[in-house]
Parts: structure tokens; sequence; C-alpha cells
């Protein structure tokens, strides 16, 4: 086979430059250790000072030792005190509290007679890491809790997450971040990829070769499909090792999804690369892709939460898609079945996006 | 099944925008010989070649390379051309091993014999030392010879040279015209385009070109014959005083110095030329003798290029 082996020329030649350039080289490994550590140790960061509202309707000694005690932890900062539940609600929505304690007018009763939580936290749910806080404050010990162990049928405080009914974990921003971190680097080994060619006048030899353009294509994309796996490898291994992030559902999965999200990347870049001028020109163009791969994909916000127009932008994305397939299978233990059509996307752009950079790329030089 | 010509070319044209690159061209390269492009920067050679191995799509014109018609059946021809491109090319942090590796598996060159292929041009252009060394760490004419080496590893019956010795000291060149020379001599078809006269001497035939348009071809012999000129060598003590006079003279057509000596050109019809150009020498008082001289190759290219610049 003619083609296969112009293919592996390519893919020898890609891999003995890669060797070569040590800075990219450097870039496979640092790029995501770095930005496990800066994103990681960010959420893990212990949160104190959570902005925090207090609707207190009891009223009562002991509820005013209960906020005492709340007080004393650091964890929240109380910065309001509001009449109802509802004015609690419009404070998280506005933004200007985080967490929201609702103390009932019978908080005395209930927490005597502990059949019932006395206490409802209303958490603003869409920062997972607020979300974490407010739980662990469910199983803070307090002093007022007089009731022997064995009479604690219900906890004495239950958490109401709001704006965020999947009841994310603070792990969760590791799937995203596999995601963001697999955008940046693919697009950026295969954005440059036939634009460095040109500028360093490889491509007139190359396309004087009987090299086809989708020999070239391929044999551009298939090292770095390799990369990329490697990254995941890495991404999986310090996230589990420093901040415990699970893989709940088949790691096969997982691997199909992440080879896919993997190859979509790769054909963007090159798309990219067919587009550009210079590798600055390549650059500039990839900053376009990865900001809404961030910003938009449900990384940052939570997708159902942004604006409609913002969602369809979204959905272009590869990253969208990757997200909920990492989240669903890392997180909720999906199945890579369930999850058929962001699967699909995501194949269906590689085709796509590959098929438009071949056409794109004519060995013509006018 | 095959023709005479290795390439044939009618009414090549090729604009970029306003600027006529190649107007009108009509060439043909016999088989198995060294062709030469003889014409200034920017005389429309690199476009050319580029429109001959399919690299940039004719405005007008037809093209045929080794019987296969360009840039239609381009994908056919490449396997079966050579091209150095006037920049190196090759990958600058690839070995000169592994990057005639490169060539050799792009160009399907059965796996077999590869490997003694390889050792084999790394031999005949004397590369044995610098296999394990970067293609980006090369001197000038070691570059040449590997793109050289590069360019006729899977044997193309057509080699396309753009300005190939641009970059290179006169040993160098020289080592690489024996080079062309030998594959000339094995049947392969050369063209080569280059600005040093020298080099165009050594073609078998050659084509000038001059702002797109090729102005003159043949062999370097018939070209020297068909000058359309009177070659005088004047050589005066004081050639700069005598040059002034001579280029005021309305029948020279073109003075050139080189060192002492003068090389005058006046159209043919002129009578008695060298009569002419002592009496204009002696009237101003200038000493020097005036003698008729055969053309050189940069006379022939002075006189065909003379019309184009005094329009222009």
């Amino acid at each position: 086979m003619k083609a296969a082996s112009r293919i592996f020329a390519i893919v020898k030649k890609e891999v003995r430059q890669l060797r070569r350039d040590r800075l990219t080289f450097g870039m496979i490994v640092g790029l995501p250790v770095i930005q496990m550590l800066l994103f990681g140790y960010a959420i893990n960061t212990d949160v104190r000072n959570l902005g925090t509202a207090v609707a207190n309707e009891a009223g009562t000694h002991l509820s005013r030792q209960f906020i005492a005690e709340l007080g004393q932890t650091q964890v929240v900062d109380i910065v309001a005190f509001v009449e109802t539940g509802a004015d609690l609600e419009e404070l998280l929505r506005r933004g200007e509290a985080s967490i929201g304690v609702h103390i009932p007018d019978d908080f005395d009763r209930r927490v005597s007679k502990r059949s019932r939580a006395a206490v409802q936290l209303l958490v603003d749910g869409t920062d997972p890491t607020i979300l974490g806080i407010a739980r662990q404050l469910v199983s803070m010990p307090l002093g007022l809790d007089t009731a022997p162990p064995a009479a604690r049928s219900a906890d004495l405080i239950v958490v109401r997450p709001y704006y965020n009914p999947e009841r994310r974990t603070p792990v969760n921003i590791i799937p995203g971040l596999l995601g963001v971190i697999l955008t940046m680097t693919m697009i950026l080994f295969t954005a440059v990829a036939l634009v460095r060619e040109r500028e360093r006048g490889n491509l007139e030899l190359l396309i004087n070769t009987p090299v086809s353009s989708g020999e070239l294509m391929v044999g551009k994309v298939v090292p770095y499909i390799v990369i990329g796996m490697l990254q995941l490898a890495l991404i999986l291994g310090v996230g589990h090792l420093l901040f415990a992030v699970p893989v709940r559902g088949s790691p096969f999965d997982l691997l199909l999804a992440a080879c896919t999200f993997v190859m979509a990347n790769l054909a963007l870049g090159l798309l990219i690369s067919t587009a550009a001028k210079t590798q600055f020109q390549a650059m500039q163009m990839m900053v376009f892709i990865l900001l809404p791969s961030i910003l938009l994909s449900g990384f940052m916000f939570p997708f159902d939460g942004m604006p409609k127009f913002a969602q369809y932008l979204g959905e272009v994305l590869p990253n969208t898609h990757f997200i909920r397939l990492t989240r669903g299978i890392m997180l909720r233990d999906a199945a890579l079945g369930e999850l058929t059509a962001d699967l699909y996307y995501l194949i269906g752009f590689t085709i796509a996006a590959m098929l438009l950079a071949t056409l794109r790329f004519t060995k013509r030089l006018d | 099944m095959q023709t005479g010509y290795a390439i044939e070319a009618r009414g090549l044209t090729k604009r970029f925008g306003d600027l006529k690159a190649v107007s009108d061209l009509d060439l043909d390269v016999p088989r198995g010989q060294i062709y030469g492009f003889l014409g200034p920067n920017g005389s429309g050679k690199s476009t050319t070649i580029r429109m001959l191995c399919g690299l940039l799509t004719p405005t007008e014109g037809t093209a045929t390379v080794l019987d296969f018609a360009v840039p239609g059946d381009s994908k056919a021809l490449k396997p079966k051309i050579g091209y150095m491109t006037q920049k190196f090319s090759l990958f600058a942090d690839l070995t000169v091993f592994e990057n005639l590796q490169f060539m050799a598996e792009i160009y399907s060159y059965p796996s077999v014999k590869r490997g003694a292929r390889i050792e084999q041009v790394i031999e005949k252009y004397n590369l044995t030392a610098q296999r394990r060394q970067l293609a980006g760490t090369l001197s000038g004419g070691q570059k040449q010879r590997l793109a050289l080496a590069c360019a006729v590893l899977h044997h193309p019956e057509l080699l396309l040279l753009d300005e190939p010795t641009s970059a290179v000291d006169p040993q160098s060149r020289r080592d690489f015209w024996s080079n062309l020379f030998r594959l000339a001599g094995d049947g392969t078809t050369i063209l080569v385009s280059t600005h040093y006269m020298d080099e165009a001497e050594r073609c078998h035939r050659l084509a000038i070109l001059d702002h797109g348009v090729k102005v003159a071809d043949g062999t370097p012999q018939e070209l020297q014959k068909a000058t359309g000129m009177h070659i005088l060598e004047v050589i005066a003590d004081d050639p700069y005083a005598a040059q002034n006079v001579i280029a005021a003279l309305r029948e020279v057509a073109s003075v050139t110095q080189l060192g002492v000596r003068l090389r005058v050109l006046l159209p043919d019809h002129i009578v008695g030329p060298a009569a002419l150009v002592d009496n204009a020498l002696r009237s101003n008082g200038i000493e020097a003798t005036v003698n008729r001289s055969q053309a050189t190759l940069e006379d022939v290219f002075v006189a065909v290029t003379l019309p184009l610049r005094d329009e222009s």
C-alpha cells in the first residue's frame, strides 16, 4: 500500500521533529501538569468567609446559639440577616450571598425531636466548591446538639443546592479541565503543523512529492492522537494522585470518548492551519476557539444557565460535548452508550473538519 | 510513445494581479539534455518552473511535461520528476539520513532496495561524514548536495532545478555541475535556472528570459553567432574616460567595463564599427586599441535584453 507507506513516512517525520523540538515536547508534559496544579489547588484550597445570609424565623436562644457556632467555623461569613426563606433565595440569585441559612420557626422543636432536619442550607450550586463546603457543614459537630447519637435519625442540617440539579461535586472541574487542556494542546499542535512547513519552506518540496492532501492530513494527525492519549493518562494520573478524582465509569469508555475528542481537535487545528498564513495567525485563530471552549462549554458556567445564543455557540464546540461525556463517565458512572448523541457529534465533527481541511489544502502555490 | 521533447509549452502565461510574470512562453526541451533558463531575478524563471511541475496554474497557454498535461495530470507526473527549490526546503530538524529516508518513503521507493539506494546517494553526493548531522547545520554546499541527492533519489526522468547554485562557493558549483552532466549522461533531462553566465554556457541549450518574455533560445554557440551585433573589445589606459566617449555615440548599443577592457556592442547593420569607435576615441585624445571580438554569452545576454530595458 503506497498510501499507507507515505502516511507512515509523514508520521515518522513528525515524531522525529517533535523529539527535537524541546519546547513543544515540554509543553506536552508541562502544560497539563501546570494547569492541573493551578486549577486543582485553586479548588482545593480551604475556602473561608463565604458570604452567608441568615433568615432566622425562630428567633430563639437556641437558634442564635446555632448561628454563633456556624460563624465560629470561619467557613461562613454572615453578611446579612433577612426575614424569610424567599429573601434568601433572592440574595442567592443576585449573587450577594453564596449560602443561605434558613432557620424555620419550629427550630427548637425540630432540634429536640430530630425527626426532620432543623436547618436548611440554600446553596449556590453553580460553584461546585461552595456546594462541597456546604456538604461539609452538614457533618459539623454542634455543641447545641445534645441528642444521643442513637437518636439522631436525621441530620440537623440539610443542604438544598440551587441552580444545580445534577449536584456536581468539586471534582467535576477536572473532567472539564481535561477537555480544556486537550483543546489547547491538540489544536496548537496541528494549527501550526502546515503553516510551520510553509514558513520553513518545506511545503513547496512536500507538495511536489506524490503525497496526497489526504495522506498528508492523516499523517499529520496520527502522532498527536498518541500524544493526546499520553496527556489523558497524565491528567487522570495527576488528578487521581493529588485530587483524588475518580473515574467511576468504564476507563475504556473514557478512552474512546477522549480519542474521538482528540481527533476532533486535531482536525480543527488542521483546518486552522489551512487558513492561516503564518504561525502567528494560527495562534490568533486558536484563541478564538480556546476562549469559547473555556467559557461556553459548561466548564466554567453551567451550560443550562447560559443564554440560548451562547448555548448554540457552545453546542458547536467539541469541548462542550466532551465535557458532557467525561462528567457522565467519570462522575455519574454513565456508560458511553447512554451518551451517544455527544459521541456521534464528535465523530461527525472530526470527519467534517478533516474533509474540509483536505479540500482546502491544495497542492498548489496559487 | 514518447515524443522527442521532455517539455513542450505553448503560449504559457502567468499573471499575478496586474503583473505579468511570464508571458506567452514557448518552450521545447529535448530529452536527456541540460536546458538552461538564464535571466535576472524576477525574470519569470521560478514561475515557469513552478508552472511546469504543477505548483502554479497557468493563466493562459498549455504545457506538456513528460507527455503529461500540466497542471491537469500533475498528480501522475509527480513521481517522475525531481524538484530542487530555490530556497533550501528539506527538514532542518532531521538528519541527512532521515531526510533521505523520508524522501525515499514518500516516493514509495521499493523498501527492499531503499537502504542500498540511500547509501548509494550518500556516497555519490559526498555526504558520508554528515549522515547523522541535522540538515539545518550543514554548510551551503552540503545543503545543496543533500537537496540534489533528495531530488534524484527516486530516479526521476526530469529534474527541475531552480537556481540551485545561488548560495554556494565556486568549487561546490563545479562539483554540482559535474553531477548534472553525469545525470544527463544517464538520460535524465535537466531544466536548470541560473543567473550565472558560466553556468549558462555549460547547458546544451538555453533560453534567456527577461521580464517574463523569452528573448532568445538555442545552443550557446547559436546564440553567440546570432547576436545581431558587432562586438568590439577596447583596451584603454583610461577606460572610464573611454567608456564615456563610446557611450555618447549614437550607434553604440551598449558599453560594459571589464577591468581595463571595454566590451562594446553595435548593431550589425553599422558599417565599419571598429573604425567608428577608433576615430571617436582619437578625436577625444584617448589612447586605445580597438579589436573585433567573438560574442560571449554575456554579450548575447546584454544584446537580447537591451531593447526591453530601453522601453521600460
